[in-house]
C-alpha cells in the first residue's frame, strides 16, 4: 500500500508549478488577501516538526508509526529519541493498542499513519482501547482528504471527520496551514485526552503566524465581515481567505472563521458570527455527511436557523488528480465557496 | 500479601465459581462456562503470582498487572478483583445492572479499580499488554505484565500484528495464557476455525511457549505461572498455553460451549450450587 511513497522528487516540484500556475491563472496574486505568504510547506511537516518539540519538551511523549516514518516526518523525533520511538510494521490495528497500552503506563503516545488507516482500518480499536477506555492517545493521521492526490481514491479518506467527531471522548482537531498544524501538535502533548489530529500532504501556503498560540476548542476569526460567515476547516481555510477577497472585490463583506477544532466545536463562536451575518458557508475537505458542515447545522438548527450552504464532497469517492485539480473537479476551491455565499446570501 | 496454602487458594476457587454462577443467573445474562474454567488461573494469579497492589493506581507503575482480553470472562474477573480487596465483595450484586461499576464487560468509565482498558471487543488486549509492558521497559521498571486470552480469541488477526511486535521487540516482561478449552460461542474451535497446532504457531512468531495441561488443578496452574516467570527477562515474550475445560466444577456444565454465554435457570443454579461449597460467604 506505501510502495508509490514517496514521489519522485521531479514529479513533486511539477504539482507545485501547477499550484502557482493556477493561481497565477486565476489572478489571485493581484486579490487584495488580508493574509499572505512567502513560502508552502506541507502540514504534516508542521506535524513532526511539532512532535519533535513536543517531545523536548516532555520525556513522556513517545512516538509510533506503521511503516510510515517517512511520509508522516516523524523521522526527527526518532533520530532524536530512538529509544522513545517505535516502529509498529504494517500493523495499524496493534499500534493502536501499543498507544493504548503505552498512555496508561503514563506516556503520551502519538501514534502516526495515513488518515485512511489511521481511522477506517482500526474503529474498533480507537472506540474500544481509546475512547471508551479514556487513553490519552493522539492519533495523528496524514495525507487526509483530496489533496493527497494521485494515490486516488484508495487513501483519500472523506470520512475520517466524521468517524471521529462521533466518538465520545474524542477531540478532533484539523489545522490549516505548517504553522498552525505544528502549534496545534504541541498543545496537544499538553492536553490529557484522546485527540484526532489531522494533516494532509501537500505543498500549501503559510499563513498563519510562526509561533502561534493555539488554544484547542477555541475557534479563530481571521477576518471581521458582516454580510456571510464562511466557517472553514484544513487546507480550505486559504481557500476561504481567497474567496474573502474575490468576494470583497463585489463588495460581499465575508467573515472568515479558521475552525481547526471540529470537536468539541465552538459554538459560541459560530452563533456569535451568524447572529451578525445572519448566514453561513462552511467549507472542508470531507465528505457532506459527517462533516464540519454537519456540526454547524446542528448548532445553527437549534439555536438560530440561518441559511447554511455546504463546501465540501457529496457523497463522492474521490479519484487519481494534482491536489488542485481535485480541488476543482469536486467543488472545494475559492470559486466554490464564492458561489456558495452567494447563493446563502440569497436565502437570507 | 501473605501467601496462602493449596487447600485455602482451592476454598476461593469455589467461591469464585459460586459467585460467577450468581451473578449470570441474578440478571439472566452473562457467560458462566468460561470464568468457571478459568477460576484456578484467575486465584492463582491473584492470591499467588502477581505482586500487585489493590490500592488501585491506573498507571501500575512498580507492580505487576493483568490484562483480560476475553472480556466477557468479566464475572470472574469481577469475582477475583472483589475477593481480593480491589472493590466491596457486595457489589458483586450490581453485576450487568444500571448505574453498576459491574459493567457486562470491563470498562474503565465508572471507575471500577482493577481494570485499565475495556474489552469484549476481541483481540485487543495483547496489543495493550504489550503497550504498557512497553512503557515499563522504558521505565526501567522490572515488574510483568499479564494477559488472558481465549482460544477462539486468536481467530483476530490482531493477536498475531501484536505476536509479531512483541517478539521482533524481545518483550520478555510479558506473559500471555491462552484458555485452550477448545469451545467457542457457535461450537468447538476446531469445527468453527481449526487453530491447528497453536505450540508450533506461537513458537514460529518468536515467543517462549510452555503448557500448562492441567490447567484445572490449582497446583499445576501455580507451577505453569511460576515457569512463565522463570523465563522472563531473557529476550522472549512468553505464552502459557492453559488447557482447561469450560465449566469446569460443575457435571453439567463442563466441556461444552453450551454454557459459553447462557445462564442458568433456577433450578440449574441450585444444582450448580450444591457441587460448589460457600467457603467465604455469598455476597
Amino acid at each position: 500500500m506505501t510502495s508509490n511513497w514517496p514521489l519522485p522528487w521531479n514529479n513533486w516540484k511539477k504539482h507545485l508549478a501547477i499550484i502557482d500556475l493556477s493561481i497565477a491563472k486565476d489572478k489571485k496574486m493581484s486579490l487584495d488577501l488580508k493574509y499572505t505568504y512567502t513560502e508552502k510547506k506541507d502540514t504534516r511537516s508542521g506535524f513532526g516538526d511539532g512532535f519533535l518539540e513536543a517531545g523536548r519538551r516532555n520525556p513522556n511523549v513517545v512516538g509510533l508509526c506503521a511503516d510510515l516514518i517517512g511520509s508522516l516526518k516523524m523521522g526527527d523525533f526518532q533520530k532524536e529519541f530512538p529509544e522513545r520511538f517505535f516502529q509498529t510494521g504494517i500493523a495499524e490495528a496493534n499500534m493502536i493498542g501499543l498507544a493504548a497500552g503505552m498512555a496508561l503506563g503514563g506516556k503520551i503516545p502519538f501514534a502516526g499513519t495515513f488518515a485512511n488507516f489511521a481511522t477506517g482500518r482500526v474503529y474498533d480499536q480507537i472506540r474500544q482501547s481509546v475512547a471508551y477506555s479514556d487513553k490519552n492517545v493522539k492519533i495523528c493521521a496524514s495525507h487526509a482528504g483530496l489533496t493527497l492526490g494521485e494515490d486516488g481514491a484508495t487513501h483519500q479518506i472523506l470520512e475520517d471527520l466524521g468517524m471521529m467527531k462521533m466518538l465520545p471522548h474524542m477531540t478532533v482537531i484539523n489545522p490549516c496551514d505548517y504553522n498552525q498544524t505544528k502549534a496545534a501538535t504541541i498543545a496537544i502533548a499538553e492536553y490529557e485526552g484522546p485527540v484526532y489530529l489531522r494533516f494532509g500532504r501537500p505543498s500549501w501556503p503559510i499563513f498563519t503566524p510562526t509561533n502561534q498560540k493555539f488554544e484547542i476548542g477555541k475557534a479563530w476569526k481571521m477576518i471581521d465581515g458582516k454580510d456571510v460567515t464562511i466557517f472553514a476547516t484544513g487546507h480550505l481555510v486559504w481557500e476561504a481567505v481567497v474567496a474573502e477577497a474575490m468576494l470583497r472585490e463585489e463588495g460581499i463583506h465575508a467573515e472568515v472563521i479558521n475552525i481547526h477544532t471540529i470537536k468539541p466545536l465552538d459554538t459560541e463562536a459560530i452563533l456569535e458570527s451568524v447572529k451578525k451575518t445572519g448566514c453561513a458557508v462552511s467549507a472542508e475537505e470531507h465528505q457532506l455527511n459527517g462533516g464540519l458542515g454537519d456540526s454547524i447545522a446542528q448548532t445553527l438548527i437549534r439555536h438560530n436557523p440561518a441559511p447554511l450552504e455546504y463546501v465540501g464532497v457529496n457523497d463522492s469517492f474521490g479519484e487519481s488528480g494534482t491536489p488542485t485539480q481535485l480541488l476543482e473537479k469536486y467543488g472545494l476551491n475559492a470559486e466554490n465557496i464564492v458561489k456558495a455565499a452567494k447563493r446563502a446570501l440569497a436565502r437570507k | 500479601m501473605k501467601k496462602q496454602s493449596l487447600p485455602e487458594l482451592q476454598k476461593i476457587c469455589s467461591q469464585l465459581r459460586r459467585d460467577v454462577l450468581r451473578m449470570v443467573h441474578a440478571v439472566q445474562s452473562g457467560h458462566p462456562g468460561a470464568p468457571l474454567g478459568c477460576a484456578e488461573f484467575f486465584v492463582a494469579l491473584y492470591f499467588d503470582q502477581l505482586h500487585h497492589n489493590p490500592n488501585f493506581q491506573m498507571n501500575g507503575k512498580g507492580e505487576d498487572l493483568f490484562f483480560l482480553s476475553n472480556g466477557h470472562l468479566s464475572a470472574g474477573w469481577y469475582s477475583v478483583l472483589a475477593r481480593s480487596g480491589y472493590f466491596p465483595v457486595a457489589e458483586l450484586k450490581t453485576f450487568r445492572k444500571l448505574n453498576s461499576r459491574l459493567q457486562g464487560h470491563p470498562a474503565t468509565h465508572e471507575h471500577l479499580p482493577g481494570i485499565r482498558i475495556a474489552s469484549g471487543s476481541l483481540g485487543q488486549g495483547l496489543s495493550v499488554a504489550i503497550g504498557t509492558a512497553q512503557a515499563k521497559k522504558l521505565d526501567q521498571d522490572k515488574s510483568l505484565v499479564y494477559v488472558l486470552m481465549g482460544d477462539g480469541e486468536l481467530q483476530e488477526g490482531q493477536v498475531w500484528e501484536a505476536a509479531m511486535y512483541a517478539a521482533h521487540y524481545g518483550m520478555d516482561n510479558v506473559i500471555a495464557t491462552v484458555d485452550y478449552n477448545g469451545q467457542q460461542i457457535d461450537g468447538p474451535t476446531e469445527k468453527i476455525m481449526d487453530l491447528m497446532n497453536l505450540k508450533a504457531k506461537w513458537e514460529a512468531f518468536g515467543w517462549e511457549v510452555i503448557e500448562t495441561k492441567e490447567g484445572n488443578d490449582l497446583a499445576a496452574v501455580i507451577a505453569g505461572l511460576e515457569k512463565a516467570k522463570s523465563l522472563t527477562g531473557k529476550g522472549k515474550p512468553i505464552l502459557n498455553l492453559l488447557y482447561t475445560e469450560m465449566g469446569y466444577g460443575v457435571d453439567f456444565m463442563v466441556g461444552t460451549h453450551k454454557w459459553h454465554g447462557s445462564p442458568p435457570n433456577d433450578e440449574q443454579l441450585a444444582l450448580a450450587l450444591e457441587q460448589l461449597e460457600e467457603t467465604l460467604g455469598d455476597y
